[in-house]
C-alpha cells in the first residue's frame, strides 16, 4: 500500500513509544545538567537560521525585529536538537536500506504528474505558510504536538487539533480523488 | 558545550527513531491527513501517552520543570490553521523535513527554505500581528488539569482513552 519499496521500518508504536522514552530522558537529563528543562520544538532552530541568513543578505535590520529577538532563538540545545534530527534519520536509512533519493514523492506523483520542479515550488510555498503559521502559533507538531501534549498543555492539544483540522481541509481538497479511485 | 552535545546526541536519537517510525515521508504525513496512513497518528499518540506518564512523575517529585505555550486564541486558531493549511501541501513538518532531507528526499530542500522564508516574513509581519491576532483572547499558559480541576492522572487516563479507541479504529480499518 505505501508503494513498491517496502523498507524494513519499525512498528510505529514502538518507535513512538520509544520517542515517548526519550522526551521523558531529555526532561530529566536536560534538567539536571542545564538546570531547566527543555522539551522537543524545531521551529526556534529555523527562526535562528533564518536570522543569521537575512543578516548575510542585509546587514542591519535583524536587531530592529522583534520577533527574532524572542529568548528561545537563542537556545543551543534546540537548534543541535534539529541538526541531530538530520545525522540520526541519515544514520537510520543508511543503515536500514531505507535511504533513496527522491524529488517527487509517490503521492504527490499520483496527484500532480512528475514534475520536480512543481514539487520543488509547491514544497517551497508550502514550507512558507506551515512556517509562518507554526511562528504564529508559536509551535509545530513536535513543540505542540509532542512536547505541550505531553505535559497536558491547553494550548498544546488546541494547537494541534487546529494543525489537523487546517491540513485535513487542504489534504482532503488535493487528494480527495485518489481516495475514490483506490 | 555539554548543552551543544546533549542537544546533539537528543536529536541524533529522536531522528533515529522518526525515521525507524517511518514517519519521515510526504506519503505519510499526507497519509494522515486523508485518513489513508495513520503511521503519523500511531507514532504521535504512543509517544504522548507514554511521555505524559513519565513527565507526570517528574513534575511530582519535582525533577523537572514546566515549559509550555500560553492559550492564546488569535495565535491557536489562525496559526494553527495555517500550519496545517502548509503542511498539507508541503508534506512535511519543521522537524520532520530536516530528518526527511537525512533520508535521501532531496525535495525536503525546498520545503526548508520556504520554511526560512516563512520565519523571516513573520518576523516582519509581527510588529501588525502583535496588536491584530494575537490580542483576540489570551487565556495565559494553563495545563488541562488547570482548566477542568481534575486530577492530571485522570487527564492521562483520558488521553489514553483516546489514543487506544484510535489505534484501534485504525488497525480496524487497516490504515
Amino acid at each position: 500500500m505505501n508503494g513498491k519499496k517496502r523498507d524494513r521500518k519499525w512498528n510505529p508504536y514502538l518507535a513512538g513509544a520509544l520517542a515517548g522514552l526519550l522526551a521523558i530522558g531529555s526532561a530529566y537529563a536536560t534538567t539536571k545538567v542545564m538546570g531547566r528543562t527543555a522539551y522537543f520544538a524545531s521551529t526556534a532552530a529555523y527562526v535562528r537560521a533564518a536570522a543569521v541568513i537575512e543578516q548575510r543578505i542585509l546587514p542591519g535590520r535583524v536587531e530592529k525585529k522583534e520577533a527574532f529577538k524572542k529568548a528561545k532563538t537563542k537556545d543551543d540545545w534546540q537548534l543541535m536538537l534539529v541538526c541531530g534530527i538530520f545525522l540520526g534519520a541519515l544514520a537510520a536509512a543508511l543503515t536500514g536500506g531505507a535511504f533513496e533519493w527522491e524529488g517527487v514523492p509517490p503521492m504527490w506523483h499520483k496527484r500532480f504528474g512528475p514534475s520536480e520542479v512543481k514539487r520543488s515550488i509547491g514544497g517551497f510555498l508550502g514550507g512558507v505558510v506551515a512556517m509562518f503559521g507554526a511562528r504564529l502559533a508559536d509551535g509545530c507538531p513536535v513543540g505542540h504536538g509532542l512536547s505541550g501534549v505531553m505535559q497536558l498543555s491547553v494550548a498544546g492539544l488546541a494547537t494541534t487539533v487546529c494543525f489537523f483540522a487546517g491540513g485535513l481541509m487542504v489534504a482532503s481538497g488535493l487528494h480527495m480523488k485518489d481516495n475514490f479511485n483506490d | 558545550m555539554t548543552e551543544q552535545i546533549l542537544g546533539l546526541v537528543t536529536g541524533i536519537l529522536f531522528g533515529f527513531l522518526l525515521q525507524k517510525g517511518g514517519v519521515l515521508r510526504f506519503d505519510r504525513q499526507v497519509g494522515a491527513l486523508t485518513f489513508k496512513d495513520m503511521t503519523l497518528v500511531k507514532f504521535m499518540f504512543s509517544a504522548v501517552m507514554v511521555g505524559s506518564v513519565g513527565l507526570q512523575l517528574l513534575a511530582e517529585a519535582g525533577a523537572v520543570t514546566v515549559s509550555h505555550t500560553a492559550m492564546n486564541v488569535g495565535a491557536t486558531v489562525a496559526g494553527g490553521l495555517l500550519f496545517g493549511m502548509g503542511w498539507a501541501v508541503a508534506g512535511l513538518c519543521p522537524g520532520t523535513a530536516v530528518g526527511a532531507l537525512g533520508e535521501g528526499r532531496w525535495h525536503a530542500l525546498f520545503v526548508i527554505a520556504g520554511m526560512l522564508v516563512g520565519a523571516a516574513l513573520y518576523a516582519e509581519a509581527y510588529p501588525t500581528l502583535k496588536i491584530t491576532v494575537l490580542t483576540w483572547k489570551d487565556y495565559g499558559r494553563m495545563t488541562l488539569p488547570q482548566l477542568l480541576k481534575l486530577s492530571p492522572w485522570l487527564c492521562i487516563a483520558a488521553l489514553w482513552g483516546v489514543g487506544i479507541v484510535t489505534f484501534v479504529w485504525c488497525e480496524f480499518k487497516r490504515v
